[in-house]
Formats: structure tokens, sequence, C-alpha cells
């Protein structure tokens, strides 16, 4: 299917390079999801009430949430869409990890502290505050659940790219198979281990990427002398491409159009990051707001490195591999970390190549498996807390009636995701990674900081921009080349995209910013004085906080 | 209170006690609480403002700017990825700085604040925390 052209020599190579050892591959993933399947029995005999499920009891240090925010954020896109856009486009996907860190500072400095004092389990918590609770409950429900969505596919498509390197497996029903193990296992994860699990499965990841690629990055340097001038002439040599390879502009800079395109991506991953619910519910792990700020400023340190990884990962790929091959291993280049790890190691046939495709898949596996259950954990949650016990229940739901409705949302959402993550697979994850990050920013973060900082600020006003953010992000995304029109499109045989941009953040972001004040300003209701003042007070200070 | 779902918790997670809405009011209106907001306004909004100009910056130079962001600084290090590092170093840099200054300006205030309404919380009838304004959030 997707990588298996008649010139796919790479994915061949890597591929009976895979199968050649792959009992020490299935041993590693094995050793992953023993280890961690005990942390999540262990954490679910832990799990007793509402808080332990959704917060993980609020017991986690700044430094362990710091190292859980890195495993929950540095998704597959970060590895493998990052190094991919980098070895094939060179410079331009560089623009990923920069936009991808810089955005932390949002978080910190806007949103991560008055978040965990007022909020309580959800991002809804925080956007319904002030407002009539069923219908902002319903909308931040909407749009948590479809941001994850949009998300979770990006993981799957990096799952089913990885089991056709790794086994070889190029049929539909192999890769439906491994999807739907990535699936069920995060379901378990979720269900049983609830936050604590989760959390704890995150932190391993973040350590076991880390030193993953840690280990590639050293290799690939002591290759080239660690000169990384050395490393760069070299990758720029080797595209064929020239020194243009390291200048801005190889895949926006051709016309106008693509050139907005990149300032779409550029506002939509500096504004996505603090609309991310599964970010945002990260901050309740700890006990206090300072607690919050220290792990955010631990993220920052531990993404922040990681990224700097990845240009020694990325253009090390361009320079180890031939362009060709990594394309056709495939088309939207999230195989090179892999492939660039197996040449590394000593190329195709070498042991030691082997070992290291190994060990980096396994990686990237538990990454993804991370990720995706942070993902579940937070929809389902809004799930069962906006939509369940505050709309459909209006408040009237026990603790354990919550819970249970968050496991079974939990396995709906991996069902749904499963089926999703078939057709996403010729994308490249960082894009489409960069559209969950739009949509969060459009449909979330205005009405995140109105609510925060505005006292003017209404329920319709949420409601416009939640729901008017939220369509124009994905209707957007629905009619751009992404989905069909273009070879490398979701439809590639369909063509119904009127909107040029790939990704909707430039026009969907200020939409929402707008909608959120028209809304208020059109509003009949007043603001609720007392709640403003109730939310502003708490934000800042902590009191009577959860 | 505008709330259509009045929250009973069940279970063992209960809600801290809350204060009044009267007192947040009233403290939203105190001196020493437009202290801390200004504090942390005029500190975290105008820094915003300057990372994402400083980062819009860099894409629009990047988009506009190609001959000079190619320019060689040295060997094959160009203009660009130093700017792109610069990005990097701008972002520690901050994080540091918002840190350092929430420590010194928004803690104590912050601090002294919460203690002041627990201990007035306190002093009043400590079932009296019951408000309906208290929505599970």
């Amino acid at each position: 299917m997707s990588g298996t052209t008649a010139t796919g020599t790479a994915l061949l190579a890597a591929a009976s390079d895979a199968s050649e050892h792959r009992p020490l591959i299935i041993t590693l993933f094995g050793a992953f999801v023993v280890a961690t399947l005990c942390i999540t029995v262990w954490a679910g005999r832990q799990t007793r009430n509402a808080s332990d499920f959704y917060a993980g009891g609020r017991q986690f240090t700044g430094f362990q949430n710091g190292l859980a925010i890195s495993g929950d954020y540095m998704s597959a896109a970060s590895f493998l869409g990052i190094a991919g856009a980098i070895a094939l486009f060179g410079y331009d996907g560089f623009l990923y990890s920069i936009g991808f860190l810089v955005a932390w500072l949002v978080a910190l400095l806007l949103v991560a502290e008055p978040l965990r004092n007022s909020g309580r389990y959800t991002m809804g918590d925080v956007l319904a505050y002030r407002m009539r609770q069923r219908p902002v409950r319903t909308a931040a429900g909407t749009s948590t659940i479809v941001v994850s969505i949009f998300y979770l596919l990006a993981q799957m498509a990096g799952a089913g790219v990885l089991v056709s390197l790794l086994l070889g497996i190029t049929s539909d029903g192999g890769k439906v198979a491994i999807v739907a193990l990535v699936g069920v296992l995060m379901i378990v994860y979720v269900t049983i281990g609830g936050m604590k699990g989760t959390t704890w499965v995150q932190m391993v990841k973040a350590v076991l990427l880390i030193a993953g690629t840690l280990l590639i990055t050293f290799l690939i340097l002591l290759k080239f002398g660690f000169n990384l001038s050395d490393l760069l002439g070299t990758a720029a040599a080797n595209s064929g491409k020239g020194s243009a390879f390291l200048e801005p502009g190889l895949k926006y800079g051709a016309t106008g159009t693509s050139k907005l395109d990149f300032i779409s991506l550029g506002i939509a991953l500096v504004l996505g990051t603090a609309g991310l619910p599964h970010i945002l519910i990260r901050f309740y792990t700890v006990p206090t707001a300072k607690a919050a700020r220290k792990s955010v400023n631990w993220a920052i340190g531990i993404i922040g490195a990681f990224y700097l990884m990845t240009i020694v990962l990325g253009f090390g790929a361009a320079a180890l591999l031939k362009p060709g091959d990594i394309i056709a291993s495939n088309k939207a280049g999230n195989t090179a970390a892999p492939l660039a790890a197996l040449e590394i190691g000593g190329g195709g046939g070498s042991t030691g190549g082997a070992i290291l495709l190994a060990v980096i898949s396994a990686v990237a596996f538990a990454t993804i498996l991370a990720v995706v259950a942070g993902l579940t954990l937070a929809s389902s949650s809004s799930f069962a807390h906006d939509i369940y016990a505050n709309v459909i229940r209006r408040g009237r739901a026990t603790e354990k009636e919550e819970v249970r409705a968050a496991r079974w949302a939990t396995v709906l959402i991996g069902i749904v995701s499963i089926a999703l993550g078939a057709l996403a697979r010729d994308l490249n994850v960082a894009g489409l990674v960069a559209l969950a990050f739009a949509v969060a920013a459009s449909a979330n973060l205005p009405t995140i900081l109105y609510s925060l900082f505005w006292k003017r600020f209404t329920t319709q006003g949420a409601l416009w921009s939640i729901y008017g953010g939220l369509t124009a992000s994905v209707a957007l995304v629905l009619f751009s080349p992404v989905v069909s029109g273009k070879p490398s499109s979701m439809f590639p045989d369909a063509d119904f995209a009127w909107f040029p941009l790939e990704n909707p953040g430039l026009i969907s972001i200020p939409l929402g910013f707008l909608l959120g004040w028209l809304g208020s300003l059109l509003s009949k209701e007043e603001p609720d004085k007392g709640k403003y003042a109730e939310l502003e007070v708490k934000s800042l200070t902590g009191v009577g906080a959860h | 209170m505008v709330t259509d779902a009045p929250p009973p918790e069940g279970g063992t997670d209960t809600s801290p006690a809350q204060p009044t809405t009267e007192s947040f009011v009233e403290v939203q209106e105190s001196a020493e609480f437009g202290e801390l907001r200004r504090a942390h306004r005029s500190f975290a909004f105008p820094l915003t403002i300057a990372f994402i100009t400083w980062y819009l910056l860099y894409v629009l130079l990047s988009n506009y700017a190609g001959g000079f962001m190619g320019t060689r600084v040295f060997g094959n290090i160009n203009v660009a990825l130093v700017l792109g590092l610069g990005q990097f170093a701008t972002t520690f840099l901050i994080a540091w700085f918002y840190s350092r200054h929430a420590a010194e300006r928004l803690d104590p205030r912050a601090e002294a604040i919460k203690s002041r309404m627990e201990s007035r919380m306190e002093s009043r009838t400590p079932s009296g925390t019951e408000t309906g304004t208290e929505v599970d959030a």
C-alpha cells in the first residue's frame, strides 16, 4: 500500500532487517507494554474516587508533572513528523519545533496557574465558570472531543506507519490490526489506571524518548565529529537541493499562497498549546498553582532540549539517507527517524542497525501509546464531567456514576479512533497535529483568555467563540488540500478543496477571538459580576482551590 | 446566581470551603488585590505581546526575507538557523524571567490575600459556605 512502490528499497531493506530481528523488536515492545500495564494495574488499585481518576489525586510534584507533560506533548508528531519534515524539506520543517516550544510561554504566562486555581477536572470547568452551565459545558465538551480526535488521528497514522516499517506489514489488515492493538491498550490504560496510571505511563515514556533521542543524536554527531556545520553541509548536498535546503522556503516558499500557509501554521502552533484539553488537564494533577508553574518550567526545559535534538535527527536523516528512500518508505517522511537509526547503527543488514531500529521503533510506539492515553483521558473526562454529569444529569450524578460514564466514554472513543486511524496513513503526522492545534487555538483559547481576563465576557460570547472557531477551523480543513484535490490528500481522487491553505489558523483563530468579543457585545445578558469576582480572585490567589 | 447545575458532591473528594460571593467581590475591589492584578497583567501581557511579535517577525522573515535568512554566519550555519536557535534562547529566558517575577511579586501578595480570606472564613460559621455559587468549578 502506502510505501511499497518498486523503488521502496529502504522500506524493504528495513523490513527485512526488522523481520530478522523481529524477536528483539517484539521483546522490547512487549517489555514496555508489560511494564506499563503493571503500572496501570497498580495505579488502578489506588484510584478510589473521581479526583483520583480525573486528576491523579492532585499529588504529583512539579517535576513529575513536568515530565508527564513532556510525555503527553512530545507525540509521534514531534518524533516522527518533525524529523520527517526536516529530512524532506530542510529548514521549513524546523518551524514546527520552534512553534511547538514558544507556545509554552502562552501556557506559562496566562493559562496554567489561573486554570489550576479555578478549575477542577476539565477545561470546561474554567470555560463555564462564569457562564450558564449547560450550554457552555456542552460546547466545551464538544470542542474537547473534536480536538482530541484530530490529535488521535495523527497518532494512529504514526502507528500505522511504524508497523509497515517494522514488521513489513503492508496489507490493510495488518495495519488495522496494529492500530486496533494501540486502541485496545489505550482503553485499558485509561479505564483501569485513570489519570494516575496515565501520568506514570507518560513519565516512563518521556524518559525513554529522551534517552532514545539522545542516543541517536549522539551517534549522528559522532559521525560528523560533533561539527554541526559539517552535518548541515552534508545534508544540503545529499538532499540534492544545495544550500536552499538550509534556508526557509523549500516547502512553503513556492507561491504567495504557500507563504500564507506558513504564517497560518506558525500562528496555529504558537497559540494552540494553551488550548489543548489533554495538556490543560495535566495542571490539575499537582496540588498548587506554584507547582503548576514549576511543571511548565520543567516541561519547557525537557521539551526544548528534545526539539533542539530534532535538528540533528532531521538533518542527520537527510545527510545519511537518499531522499528517494525516505519518500519511498513513507510519502510524508514519517519514517525518516527510524531509517536514520538503522543507517547510523551500521546500515541495512547489520546487527547494530537492526538493534537501533528496533529500539527507536519501540520508543516511537511508547510515545504513541502514552499520547493516545492522555488524549483519550481528556476527551472521556470531558464527556463524563462536562456533558454527562453537568448537562445530561444536571449535576445530580454521583461520583461513581460519573467515573463509570468516563470509562464507557473511553471505550467508545477508543473504537472511534481505531476506525479513523486507517484513513490518515499518508499524511505527515506533524501536519495533522498542526490541524489539532489550529482547532484548539480557534475554539478554546479565545474563551479561556476572555473568561479569565475580560469582565464583559458573556455566555453568548463563549458560545459564539467556541462553536464559531470550531466550525470554521474544521470546515476549512474539510475543504482544504489536506482532505481532497491533491495526490497527497486523504481522498486524492475527489476534489472539493476550495480553501487553498492546509492550515486554517490564519482565518479561524482571529475569527474565534472576534466572535467571542462580538457575541459578548451583542449579548442582552449582563455579565455576572459576582461570578467574575469569584473567578478572578480564585485564579490569582488560589482561594478555595480544589 | 445563574447556575442551572447545582452540584451535590458525592463520594470522598469533598470540595474545599468557599468564601461567599460578597467577600469575593469585596476582595476583588480591594486595593491589595488591584495591586496583585496589576503586578500580573503589567508583566504578563506586554511580555506575551513581545514574544509573539518576535516569533511572528521570525516567521515573516522566513517567508519574505529569504536572502537575508540565507546569509551565512559561519560554515553552513546561516542567519535563519541562528534566529531559530534565538527563539529557543528567548523562550528559556522568558520562562525563567517570569518565574522569578512570580516568586518575588505575585506569590507573596497572593498568599497574603488567600490566608486573610481563609482566616475570615474560619471565623465565620464553618458550615455557612454553601452559597449556591459553588459550581463544581
